[in-house]
């Protein structure tokens, strides 16, 4: 087997924002005296007229961003998760989504693979937290190539958006030649009529090898990856309410409020059927390793397994 | 400042008054005190300094204006409704179901308002982004916002202190009302912002320190704040919070109250006396 090629997905961002720089004049990006791990450096190195450092001040970036914004550009401001959504929540919500602002806000190093930082920075909220922002869009991409292309449908949509980065390098998983992203929409990746594994960012993958281990086992599921939370696929996730009658999600983030969360929402709305949820179980996380950390809190494709067995068994019909 | 022109914009300020004092009163609901301190202000900017259009509310090159403090937003409801932006009786929807005029301030919904604001300590940080973006992108317009005094508790004020003059924004100007009273009593008594000029100049800002109530001084001060180079500006302004309104004068109890019957028709009575003096003197 070839190697896999992994890459963080707050490269990806970098790396696309320093590209962007050259497509919208009018495109300023933001960050929060952590440029160098966010990766926005990349677009300050092309374009540093652009690049607004605000310090450690990231309730005032927030809504200095919806200021920029107001004046008809298009803003992308960055630092950690944990900051942007968390500690900036308000600002976010008051001064970016009241207005529908044109504000991208780069969330990086969302999740537990944040690692040996801990618990302080490993932020299992934020989708939650953003999705309960009327207007806001929520997109948590899988790989690089996904990364790629939300960045780019963000800086082409009109409103506020929240992209999720990490900070580990991820395999790629998906084929940048063929790969189209639109915001709202979700992507089978395997076909299967036993089960539905619905996943989001790095847990796609895990996903993926959940999907090779229980066709072993004779049991086929469908892999859907769900990079946009919000708008949510509800016809994607209806059909494999429908087609497999048992969903198990898969996320880096709190069971409570996140993908798992909005996938029972939608389909207790068009199809009910069994929901179990993989993330994290409502704790906060602990330092360590990265891959190690994951493992503790259960984010592995065996416990997809375990989880897909448990939600077939569930199934009435 | 030329004589007629002061007694115009004193004539502003009355006029809204009356409007900020029918706007609370309609709805029974919103925020007198702060409104009435800063009627002077809204009056000189809108009818004397900011350069917008109400025929074309999104004119890119318009100069911005944030209230910061958006729970003062009946005087600038007043003085849109006066500049045109939507018709004069809307007013009297204020805080209803069915109005746009929200009881803070919602840019969406109203024609030119720059900025939805009420949760203290955001405007300012947003009026910064539209100054910086002036600077990025070679705009001339310029930015003012208006913060309370209690306000300036907030931590995100003083982080947008430091961003304004890193950013060396002198195409901001802020002014705070200080008009020494927040919802539960005297700001010093609270948690004090005290000494606002002093800290401001530390942070690296022009402050101009003044009283609210003076057109000489506002026209002085803003003429003054165009010529500052490098440093955002800040004027300091000593208000009596309820101003106009006797019974309202220097009471924290109307920060957040509106006036009964027999309370409007004095407010009423009192601010349509000062307007018939003051036509008579001029």
């Amino acid at each position: 087997m070839a190697e896999i090629k992994r890459i963080a997905t707050r490269q990806a961002y970098g790396e696309t924002l320093a590209k962007l720089g050259a497509e919208y004049p009018g495109l300023v990006v933001m960050d929060a005296d952590l440029s160098k791990s966010t990766k926005t450096d990349l677009f300050q190195k092309a374009f540093p007229e652009r690049h607004i450092n605000c310090g450690i001040a990231e309730s005032n970036m927030m809504a200095a961003a919806a200021g920029i914004a107001l004046t008809g550009k298009i803003v992308f401001a960055s630092t950690f998760a944990m900051f942007a959504a968390g500690r900036a929540f308000e600002q976010v919500r008051t001064s970016i989504g009241y207005t529908h602002a044109n504000v991208k806000i780069g969330a990086t190093h969302a999740g537990l693979s944040v690692g040996e930082d801990g618990a302080t920075h490993q932020c299992c909220e934020d989708i939650a937290l953003m999705r309960t922002i009327p207007g806001m869009t929520v997109i948590s991409p899988a790989d690089a190539v996904e990364a790629r292309a939300a960045v780019r449908a963000a800086a082409a949509y009109k409103g506020p958006v929240y992209l999720r980065f990490g900070r580990l390098p991820v395999p790629v998983v998906f084929n940048e030649g063929d790969y189209v992203f639109t915001i709202g929409k979700g992507y089978p990746l395997r076909e299967g009529h036993d089960v539905t594994l619905a996943a989001t960012g790095l847990m796609v993958e895990q996903a993926l090898v959940a999907a090779d281990l229980l066709a072993g086992e004779g049991i086929h599921a469908r892999v859907l990856d769900i990079p946009t939370i919000k708008p949510i696929d509800d016809d994607l996730l209806a059909a494999a309410a429908r087609e497999t009658g048992a969903i198990v999600t898969a996320e880096e983030h709190n069971i409570i409020g996140g993908l798992g969360g909005a996938v029972c929402e939608s389909v207790s709305a068009s199809c009910p059927v069994p929901v179990l949820r993989v993330g994290v179980e409502d704790t906060f996380g602990r330092s360590g390793p990265a891959l190690e950390v994951l493992r503790y809190y259960g984010l592995t494709a065996e416990h997809l397994v375990e989880k897909a067995k448990a939600a077939i068994a569930l199934k009435t019909r | 400042m030329e004589e007629q022109r002061r007694a115009e914009l004193a004539q502003k300020a009355l006029q809204i008054r009356k409007y900020v004092i029918e706007e609370v009163y309609a709805a029974q609901s919103g925020h007198p005190g702060g409104s009435l301190s800063i009627a002077d202000v809204v009056a000189y900017l809108y009818f004397h300094e900011l350069h917008i259009d109400p025929s074309r509310p999104d004119w890119e090159d318009r100069d911005r204006f944030v209230l910061s403090k958006g729970h003062c937003v009946p005087a600038v409801y007043a003085a849109l409704a006066m500049k045109g932006f939507f018709p004069v009786d809307w007013l009297r929807g204020f805080r209803h179901i069915d109005s746009p005029l929200q009881g803070h301030p919602n840019m969406l919904d109203v024609a030119g308002l720059d900025m939805s604001t009420g949760s203290l300590g955001q405007g300012i940080s947003a009026a910064c982004g539209m100054a910086l973006s002036a600077k990025i992108f070679g705009k001339a317009y310029r930015t003012y916002a208006i913060l309370g005094d209690g306000e300036l508790e907030e931590g995100e004020v003083w982080e947008a202190a430091m961003f304004a003059a890193h950013y060396k924004l002198d195409n901001l100007v802020a002014f705070v009302d200080f008009n020494g009273l927040q919802i539960d009593g005297c700001v010093e008594d609270v948690m004090s912002p005290l000494p606002i000029a002093g800290k401001f100049r530390e942070f690296g800002w022009h402050v101009l320190e003044i009283g609210a109530h003076d057109f000489d001084a506002i026209d002085a001060a803003y003429t003054l704040a165009k010529t500052v180079q490098d440093k955002p500006t800040i004027i300091v302004a000593r208000s009596v919070k309820g101003k106009g309104v006797s019974f309202m004068e220097d009471m924290a109890a109307w920060h957040g109250t509106a006036p009964n019957k027999e309370q409007y028709e004095q407010a009423m009575k009192e601010l349509g006396e000062a307007q018939a003096k003051l036509e008579a003197g001029y």
